[in-house]
Formats: structure tokens, sequence, C-alpha cells
């Protein structure tokens, strides 16, 4: 297993050089660059050569990408054209919030959906089974931002049960230590600025679980239901097992299989698509960030930021096929 | 008074019209001995042995009737309440499956699943439960059992397979066995292995068995009594000599007769059955054989006859007269 992981990790370098090339040339292909958007209509021609020469534009692409690689190995990601300040600096104060949004998302999907799944194909055809299809349906069809306001007017300003925005009563002086700050909150103690960051993540994280949770629900039945005809589930009942050991061992173990898969392949969509909620609820992460950075042509930014979700994407995935060796001994390499 | 009397057993289900797919079926098991239900696919031969255990798709539930009665050890089974059934499934009355790979379950090791019975209905622990699971593989003849507890299904064979399944189902010393097709799947010596084995668990242990096959060779080496099915109803039963020397029910002979003989003259063909099991509801009048019949005659169509005689009991107004 050990090897499997090392030779995995191994096959993510190319992966990782290919898509930086592709992203690099795609990207500076973009109409329009960063000089465009700083000078705006008041630059002259002879201002933006300058400026572009300033940024080392004006070289050729495969010296910029040998550059950009160089300082990549390491781990500097350069300057922000927009805000200055080094890349990784920006990344610091911004990823952990949307990490936290999406961990969040993420645990409500799969803590509700697989049970949801699961009770909606046990009771096929019954109320749960047809509520649960119907809300997947809903969930997945309604777009995010209409879903985002709908949920904030309704819990935030009519009910008043949840704050509409940000990540952290202004009120509350909190100590930061990772810019995880519910983890800070822990680290340090600071109880109620935990339970306030927590209180903050609810409603952005509900909707940005909605998509996912209806996605895993309706995975999860679908495989429950072809489980429950397998012969092997007929021979646990047949030994007598309870109902406990019967779902735990003979039927979810098999079931889970592909919703683990569907799972991985979500985190990576969540992350990026963490960025329209992020919005909605002023919510401090990368999205905005990001937005506001390809406004800017802001190359060293977008550069990072994909390199990041890539490395992250992968490397879930990766998490994904050792969990599925775990589970399945029949595809567990040796 | 026999380990287990069926009586009367019906299953009808609902569907877009309602199908009896087991009418009627009687019978009885004594201790240490092999009762067998015969028939070719379609005759009630699985619902039966699911429905006494309760293990039907959907059995308690509005979709499913199951009438009659079904009395193991005087316990009626098919009034069972679900925790008294799941006590005694594994236990007292344990099951081997047609199809050896699919119902083992592909992610669990062997050794975990044949463990998972005993740790279940005799509370033991799990190293006492590996190393009985040891010695009950090791009784069904799967050679170093140690190394194959943490094998999973499909690094085992076919044989391997049902002997892994068998060994499951005797580790508790059920009373009543119920072997639903056991040898299908297998090749033909794996066949002979299984059926030997068999064999040995009931004379051992003093297992009832119930075979259901649609292989009367099956039941010529191993059962003590025999009940042919055909369309839901039992049409014949005898004890294993007394079928084979006087079949009397037409199905019956036609059965015996479609089993390729060794010492069958030269070119002399097979004589098959005509025609297949027919829709049940069609018939439900007359007798369900009747279309396919070449002893048919016009009562054959009216009234379904009723099963006659005591020691050897048939289900037929024109019976095949043996000679």
């Amino acid at each position: 297993m050990f090897r499997y992981i090392v030779r995995r990790l191994l096959q993510l370098i190319p992966t990782l050089l290919g898509l930086s090339l592709i992203l690099f040339l795609w990207l500076h292909r973009l109409p329009g660059g960063p000089e465009t958007a700083i000078l705006g209509e008041r630059g002259t021609p002879e201002t933006r050569a300058q400026l572009r020469h300033d940024l080392g534009l004006d070289q050729p692409l495969w010296v910029q990408y040998g550059r950009f690689m160089k300082r990549m190995f390491t781990g500097d990601l350069g300057v922000s054209i927009n805000t200055h300040r080094p890349v990784v600096t920006e990344f610091m104060e911004r990823f952990p919030g949307t990490v936290e949004l999406t961990v969040s998302a993420l645990i409500i999907a799969i803590g509700l959906g697989i049970p949801l799944g699961y009770l909606a194909a046990r009771k096929r055809g019954g109320l749960l089974d047809y509520s649960s299809v119907a809300g997947s349906l809903l969930g997945v069809c309604v777009p995010i931002f209409v879903l985002a306001y709908l949920i904030k007017e309704v819990f935030a300003v009519k009910l008043g049960w949840f704050p509409s925005a940000g990540r952290q009563d202004v009120a509350i002086d909190a100590t930061r230590v990772t810019n995880f700050y519910v983890l800070d909150g822990i680290l340090t103690g600071e109880w109620d600025a935990a339970a306030d960051a927590l209180k903050h993540l609810v409603l952005p994280a509900v909707t940005l679980a909605t998509i996912p949770l209806a996605i895993i629900v309706r995975m999860t039945r679908a495989s429950v239901l072809e489980v429950l005809g397998e012969d092997y589930v007929r021979t646990a009942q047949a030994k007598g097992l309870t109902e406990r050991t019967v779902r735990g061992r003979h039927i979810m173990r098999n079931a889970l299989l592909p919703v683990v898969t569907t799972i991985g392949l979500l985190t990576g969509g969540l992350l990026s698509g963490a960025v329209l909620t992020e919005t909605v609820y002023a919510f401090t992460g990368i999205g905005q960030f990001i937005a506001e950075s390809i406004d800017h042509r802001d190359y060293p930014v977008l550069m990072g930021f994909i390199m990041f979700v890539a490395i992250i994407y992968v490397t879930v995935n990766l998490l994904v096929d050792v969990a599925y060796g775990v589970i399945d001994p029949r595809v567990r390499v040796r | 008074m026999a380990l287990l009397e069926v009586e009367d057993l019906g299953v009808t289900f609902h569907a877009d019209r309602d199908v009896r797919a087991v009418d009627g079926v009687s019978f009885a098991v004594d201790a240490g001995k092999v009762v067998g239900l015969v028939g070719e696919s379609g005759c009630g031969k699985s619902v039966t042995s699911l429905a006494l255990i309760g293990l039907l798709p959907n059995q308690n539930t509005k979709r499913v009737r199951v009438d009659g009665s079904a009395k193991f050890d005087g316990l009626d089974l098919l009034r069972a309440d679900r925790r008294t059934l799941r006590d005694i499934r594994g236990r007292e009355i344990a099951m081997i499956f047609q199809d050896p790979l699919s119902s083992l379950n592909p992610v669990v090791p062997i050794g975990v699943q044949v463990a998972e019975v005993l740790i279940r209905h005799r509370g033991i622990g799990k190293h006492e439960a590996e190393r009985r699971s040891a010695e009950l593989l090791d009784r069904v003849g799967i050679p170093d059992p140690r190394r194959r507890l943490k094998e999973y299904p499909h690094q085992l064979s076919g044989g391997m397979r049902q002997r892994a399944l068998i060994a499951m189902a005797v580790a508790c010393r059920p009373r009543l066995l119920i072997a639903d097709e056991p040898t299908t799947a297998l090749d033909v010596t794996i066949q002979a292995q299984i059926l030997e084995l068999l064999k040995e668990l009931v004379r051992e242990d003093g297992t009832a068995l119930i075979m259901i096959t649609h292989d009367l060779g099956v039941v010529a080496g191993l059962c003590d009594s025999v009940n042919v099915l055909y369309a839901g109803r039992v049409v014949e039963s005898a004890g294993r000599h007394e079928l084979f020397a006087h079949p009397t029910h037409p199905y019956t002979v036609g059965l015996l007769n479609s089993i390729p003989r060794l010492d069958a003259l030269r070119g002399e063909e097979l004589t098959p059955i005509r025609g297949s099991v027919r829709d049940v509801l069609a018939w439900s009048a007359g007798c369900a054989f009747a279309p396919r019949c070449d002893r048919a005659i016009e009562t054959c169509l009216t009234g379904p006859p009723s099963l006659e005689g005591t020691n050897h009991s048939f289900r037929c107004v024109n019976p095949e007269v043996v000679p």
C-alpha cells in the first residue's frame, strides 16, 4: 500500500507540470492584460509598453513560464500585480475561510446525505423516499445564488437565528493563529470566538452543501437499492445477523463504494463553487479575491490559485483511490 | 413428531395481478433425514424454502401473502415475529444458496463471514470465533484454513466458495439445513464432492436436510424422500426407492425419461417434456400440467385433482400405469 501511494504521488508530477503549462499558455492568451486593467482608458501605447516591460510580460512566453516554474519550486508564487503583496501571503489569509466553508459543507452533505439515501432506499416508495428524491432534484436545480439569498433572507434577516454576513462578529477580538477561525478559537481557548465563527459558518455551509447533498442522497439511494437485491444480503439475513451487522457490514460497505468516488469528485467542484456563496454572505474566502484577480488579469494570483486547487483536487482523489482499496479488496493493488 | 411440518403452505404475490407461486404444499422433515424438493425452474421450490425462514422479498407486507403453517419443533415459523426468526436463522435453521460467488460478500474476508455467525449465536469472542472458523473450514475440506480466513471470496475457486458457504451454514450445528440448488453453479466433479460433504454432515450431526434441486441424480444419491413440485403444487410424493421404481405422475415420469442414460441404446433419443412451465393462473381450474401432458383427458381441465395416497401420494386423475 505504501509503495502504491508513493507511486501515485510521483505520477502527480507530470500531471501537474502538464496542467501548469496548458493553463499558463491559456491564461496569457486571454485578451487584454494587466496593463490594460491597471491603466484603463488613460493608458497610452507607450505607458502600456513600459508597464508590460516592468512586469516582465514583454518577454517570450517560454521565458516567463520558466521563471514561474523556477519560483514555484522554491515555494514562491510571486507578487500580486494588483495588491503588490506576495501571493502566498494573500492565500494564507484567504484560503482558510474557503477551506473551512468547503469542509463544513462536505460534512453536512455526507452526514445527512448517506443516512437519508439509505433510509430512502430501505423505505422505497414511502413518503421519505419520494420527498428525498423530489428534494434532491430541487437541490440540484435551484441556482446557488437564488438559494443563498433565500436562505439568508429567511434565517438571517427574518428569523435572525444566524448572522447574515462575515466570518466573525466585529465585536469579538479573537487571536489569529491559523486563520481557520473555528480552529483558532479552539486552539486559543476563546470559546465564544469559536462558537461565533461556527454560527457564521452555518448558513453559507448549508447553502454550499445543497448540491453535493442532493447528489450524495441520490447516489446512496441508487447504490443501496442495488445492493439490497444482492444475494449476499440475503445470506447475511439467513445467518440471523442483527439488523446492525447486516446494514453496516453487508449493505453499506458495498453500497458506499460509488458514493466515495462521487464525494472525491465533488470536493474539487466545491472549492471553486464556494465563490458564489462567499459573495452572497460576504464571507472572506478566496472566492472574491479570485474574481477580482480575473478582472485584473492578475497572472501570478490566478496561476497560484489554479495550481493550488489542482493539487488539492488530485490529492483528494488519490485519497479516494486509497480508501477504495481499503474498502474493496478486489481493486487492492499489491 | 417431525422436526419440521409444513402444512398447506401457500404464497401469493400481489403484483399487477395476483400470482399464486406456491399452493397447498405440505411435507414433513424428520431429524437426520433428507427430503428432496424437485422440479424445474419456476415451480416454487425456492419460494417455498425462503418463505419458511421469512426471507422472501417483501414477506409480511401486503405485497406477499403467505398462508398455511410450518411448525418447526412446535413453533409456527410463518407466524413467528422477526426477533424469534432472527434467533432461529443461522442457529436452528441454516441455508445454503445456489450461486456461491454472489452469495458471499465480496468485500469481507471469508473468516469474518464465518465467524460472524458464531459471534451472533454463540456469544463467543472474536479470537475464539476465529479459531472455530478455521476448524469449520477444515471440516468442510478447505485446505490451509488459517490462510483462507483472511482471503476474500474472489480469491477462492467455485468449489471452495460453496464449501465456505456450507461452513457458515453448519457453524452453529443447526437442526435443519436448507440447501437451494447448492451444486448448480459448480462443475460435475465438484458437485459430487459437495454432495458427499453434505451427506457426511447430515450423518455426523444428525441434521435434517431439505434438498432443493432440479436434478434427479442428486435426489437419487442423497434423499430419503422426494416431493415433486409442479407450478407451486406437490404433484407426487414418495420415498426415494418407491419414486424411482414406480413413478406415477406423468410429470415425474417425464422428468425421469429426460435424464440421459449411459446404458441407453445407440441412437436412442432423449424424451424431453414438451413445452415449458405455463402461466399458473390460466390453468388454476384444472391440473397445471395438463397442457403438457400426453395422458391428459377431459377431466384434467375441470377440477384440480387432490393429493391421493399416504405413503406414495400423487395428484393425477389419469396416472401412469407402471407395469
